[in-house]
């Protein structure tokens, strides 16, 4: 049996008020000022890079051992490099092994289930586990309707054949150069073509033929299906094709248009992976994804399914939301509005590759040395040790990401440019050993001291604008419930 | 076991520029105000220095690199002339060079002279630094205020001590440099503030608001040291002699070990611990008359309190309070208003400080004058408590 083993997925804790983006926007485009609920927008240091990361650990946990993962497939439609291997950054933070395949993938909104085909051919040929990461940060102009509609998102899978979750039972692909939407090279912007042409002639048509074509192939009658998933911005255009393609109208999954927006190419496994937090032994899930043509694929839900719990889950993400009514820190966020930085702000972030590749295991992996005679943990490493009696070269790879941490000093200044003031930083100190004077982010004044708990999450240390480089390193946030 | 410096050298002149926004003077007009009177107050001419050291820590205005600036400068003789570099402490390091050079016999007269001009960076406090290919790789882009704010949360976390208070404290910190500089016609600020003003002042890093930071000024300071005897020869009187030079430099254990709860600076604790045994003090709290030390911050002030064994710990927030380090106290801290009263050009602070020492020990600090002071300590730290340069330098009369 070959399908989902495990799964996950992150939304940004930064959810814009559609109410507040149509106020600020109302005097120049009136027609959206009615809109209702929020989008899910990354942070400032946030990107589809980090998202995936943030995806992958909500799906993998605090694994210390991940050599199972053997192949590393990265969808997205924003990657922040065209070249520089995206998805080798994601498996470095991950710690995954080096001997691994990492593979970025793209150019469509249905990227996602495409990687995951291919990590179903990788695993059925024995290439062994393979995880399927998905992620977009989206770009739209002030003022449109993507820029309400849209949302910022990740989610993964791994697939593999130990304690398969969701049984992978078949799926259909039509490949049309159907141009709905599009983006250049170098552009950073979607252009989009009329709505209803997209929905009647695209949608409409495309779609059921990969959904029927991939029930066909899995053996499974459209009356079987409990769960089916179709990301859109259409009203009611999921249930549309439900019932073009003989699905009950049960069966739909709400598709979180209201609190998250559409995600793109994430989308649809981010649904899969709230539909995989609830759903039952036996069911059987529909996912199916418009781009190019479209795709779909097919599971049933085995009895393992109690037998996982992703780290937190897309409904514990969900409910972490906090929603941002300040509408220019979204465009301050997105990099659409070009606000004062002062003198601080010209600092020149070039970044030593050299350097960096000296230091990949620490930089990415967050991954300190531990004295294997003291115990001393050093971040970063260092051949020699901080002990009352220096020992040389005794230090072992110990990684710090998933151990718990708590803060031992903190402050928040307002001197330093920051996108995000006040800038958060303090002394982190892990559990097991290990000190790290670091960055924090998502929080707010007040809300820590010495003593809180803190996370280690992946996010972007510095953009060099100069030179389009994006240096990435970790940061501490509260550990937060499912309220946070 | 070292023999130590003490009494082996004495000061045979200082000289302190103006220090404040200066825009007039270059840091070559800087670093002359402060020789010329160095020299003056000395009574000898150049060809009678030995050799010099050079402090100085930024160097985006033209003061920094090599001995030639201030070789230029002051048209120096030829004589060999040592730019130090050590964060804050660099003035100090700078004494130190130079001290040392004279008690080893090496030359009967040395300079030792640091000045910095931050005006001229542009910057609002201190400004970015250099740092190399790694750390920006993964350190926090800090800066100064909040590096030295995390001494608050730690020191609130580790006592027990309510944020209302200590931030009381911290102001009363600042009210008494304030009130001390007000006296003093070379400080930049000379106005005292009220602890209201230093409450409600807008936040830098928190807990600390504008008046909780040095300010940001261009100054030059200048000592020159010989033998006891040499100066006794050229006629001085009431020398004024080096107790202790002492550094601790941070090895990576605070920042990096879990041991160190961040509340105070284990190299201070170090170097006054060394000092006070060089200089032969047993009871810091009644041996000392004065103290001039590292305010930076306001919270670096009060902790140092503890670290030099003035308040024990936990309770500097009432000593503060209690005014014991007021002009006035049982050991006045800031006399001449400290690094509060006149900013922290990096370079000059440590003989800046010892400058303020020297003039109370002989009686010539005008209307701060304390009665009867008979040994100083000067503080100094560079870098951040959790990674530092911590210089603690104790002068008095000969045989006090």
């Amino acid at each position: 049996m070959i399908g989902i083993t495990a799964y996950g997925g992150y939304v940004p804790r930064l959810r814009l008020s559609r109410q507040a983006a149509g106020q600020a926007n109302a005097w120049y485009a009136p027609q959206f000022a009615s809109r209702k609920g929020t989008r899910a927008f990354a942070n400032w240091d946030e990107d589809s890079i980090t998202l995936a990361v943030a995806a992958a650990r909500d799906c993998l946990g605090p694994a210390e051992d991940r050599s199972r993962v053997r192949g590393l497939l990265l969808a997205s439609d924003t990657l922040p490099f065209a070249e520089r291997l995206n998805a080798a950054v994601v498996a470095g933070a991950l710690t995954l092994d080096d001997g691994i395949e990492a593979m970025d993938m793209g150019g469509t909104q249905r990227a996602a289930l495409s990687a995951f085909t291919q990590a179903i051919a990788r695993v059925q040929a024995g290439g062994g586990d393979t995880l399927v990461l998905a992620a977009d940060n989206r770009r739209t102009r002030a003022a449109s309707a993507q820029e309400l509609e849209y949302g910022d998102a990740a989610a993964a899978v791994l697939v593999g054949r130990d304690k398969v979750l969701a049984e992978y039972l078949g799926g259909s692909t039509v490949t049309a150069d159907f141009v709905d939407h599009f983006r250049a090279a170098g552009e950073e912007v979607d252009y989009h073509w009329e709505e209803r042409w997209v929905r009647d002639e695209g949608i409409a048509k495309l779609v059921p033929r990969a959904v029927k074509a991939a029930l066909a192939q899995a053996g499974v009658a459209a009356a079987e299906v409990d769960h089916f998933i179709f990301p859109t911005t259409f009203a009611k255009m999921d249930q549309q094709l439900a019932k073009a393609c003989g699905l009950g109208p049960e069966s739909v999954v709400g598709n979180l248009a209201e609190s998250v927006g559409d995600t793109g190419v994430p989308h649809g496994l981010l649904l899969l992976a709230q539909v995989l937090e609830r759903a039952r032994p036996g069911q059987t899930i529909v996912l199916a994804q418009f781009g190019s043509g479209a795709q779909a694929l097919v599971f049933r839900v085995t009895d393992a399914i109690d037998g996982f719990k992703p780290a937190r889950g897309v409904s514990q993400w969900l409910a972490r939301g906090v929603e941002e009514r300040n509408y220019t820190r979204f465009l301050s966020f997105k990099g659409q509005l070009a606000l004062e930085r002062g003198m601080r702000g010209e600092q020149d972030k070039k970044t030593a590759l050299s350097t960096a590749w000296r230091h990949h295991e620490a930089l990415l992996g967050l991954v300190a040395g531990r004295c294997e005679v003291t115990g001393s943990v050093h971040f970063p490493p260092s051949r020699l040790s901080y002990d009352a009696k220096p020992l040389q070269d005794t230090q072992k790879p110990h990684k710090l990401a998933d151990r718990p941490a708590r803060i031992l000093s903190w402050s928040a200044e307002y001197l330093s440019w920051h996108p995000a003031p006040p800038h958060h930083y303090g002394q982190i100190d892990f559990e097991g050993g290990g000190r790290i004077l670091m960055d924090f982010t998502d929080l707010e004044v007040g809300e820590v001291d010495a003593g809180t708990p803190m996370e280690m999450v992946f996010r972007i240390k510095d953009i060099d604008e100069r030179r389009g480089f994006t240096r990435y390193f970790w940061k501490a946030t509260p550990v937060r419930g499912a309220q946070g | 076991m070292a023999q130590g410096i003490k009494d082996k050298v004495a000061i045979l002149g200082m000289g302190c520029s103006k220090f404040g926004e200066r825009w007039d003077a270059s840091p070559e007009d800087l670093m002359l105000e402060a020789y010329n009177e160095a020299m003056a107050d000395a009574g000898i001419s150049p060809d009678q220095l030995g050799a010099a050291w050079f402090s100085t820590h930024m160097d985006d205005v033209g003061t920094g690199r090599g001995g030639t600036p201030m070789g230029i400068a002051l048209r120096l003789p030829n004589i060999g002339v040592t730019r130090v570099e050590n964060f804050c402490a660099g003035g100090s390091e700078a004494i130190r060079a130079a001290v040392y050079a004279v008690a080893a016999g090496a030359c009967d007269i040395a300079l030792a002279l640091g000045v910095e001009k931050l005006k001229d960076t542009g910057y609002g406090g201190l400004p970015m630094a250099t740092v190399g290919t790694y750390i920006p790789q993964w350190y926090p882009n800090a800066v100064a205020p909040a590096n030295f704010a995390q001494l608050a949360s730690a020191y609130r976390a580790r006592h027990g001590i309510d944020a209302a208070l200590l931030k009381r404290a911290i102001a009363h910190v600042s009210v008494k440099s304030h009130a001390n500089g007000a006296k003093n016609p070379k400080a930049h600020f000379q106005k005292a503030v009220s602890e209201e003003t230093v409450l409600k002042a807008p936040i830098i890093a928190e807990p600390l608001g504008l008046f909780d930071c040095a300010g940001v000024s261009d100054g030059a300071a200048a000592v020159i040291v010989t033998t006891p005897d040499i100066a006794r020869g050229l006629g001085k009187k009431d020398l004024v002699t080096v107790k202790a030079l002492q550094v601790a430099v941070s090895n990576g254990w605070e920042l990096q070990s879990s041991e160190w709860d961040g509340s105070y600076v284990h190299t201070a604790r170090i170097a006054a611990k060394r000092a006070y045994e060089e200089a032969g003090i047993r009871n810091p709290r009644e041996e000392l008359s004065m103290t001039e030390v590292h305010d930076c911050f306001s919270i670096t002030e009060l902790v140092t309190m503890e670290d030099l064994g003035l308040s024990d710990d936990g309770k500097a927030v009432q000593d503060v309070l209690d005014g014991a380090f007021d002009a006035d106290g049982r050991v006045p801290c800031q006399i001449d208003g400290g690094l509060k009263c006149f900013g922290h050009p990096v370079g000059a602070s440590g003989i800046r400080m010892l400058y303020e020492i020297y003039l109370q020990l002989q009686g010539r600090a005008g209307p701060r004058q304390l009665a009867n002071p008979k040994t100083g300590l000067i503080h100094n730290l560079g870098g951040q408590p959790s990674q530092n340069v911590c210089s603690v330098s104790i002068v008095g009369l000969e045989g006090a």
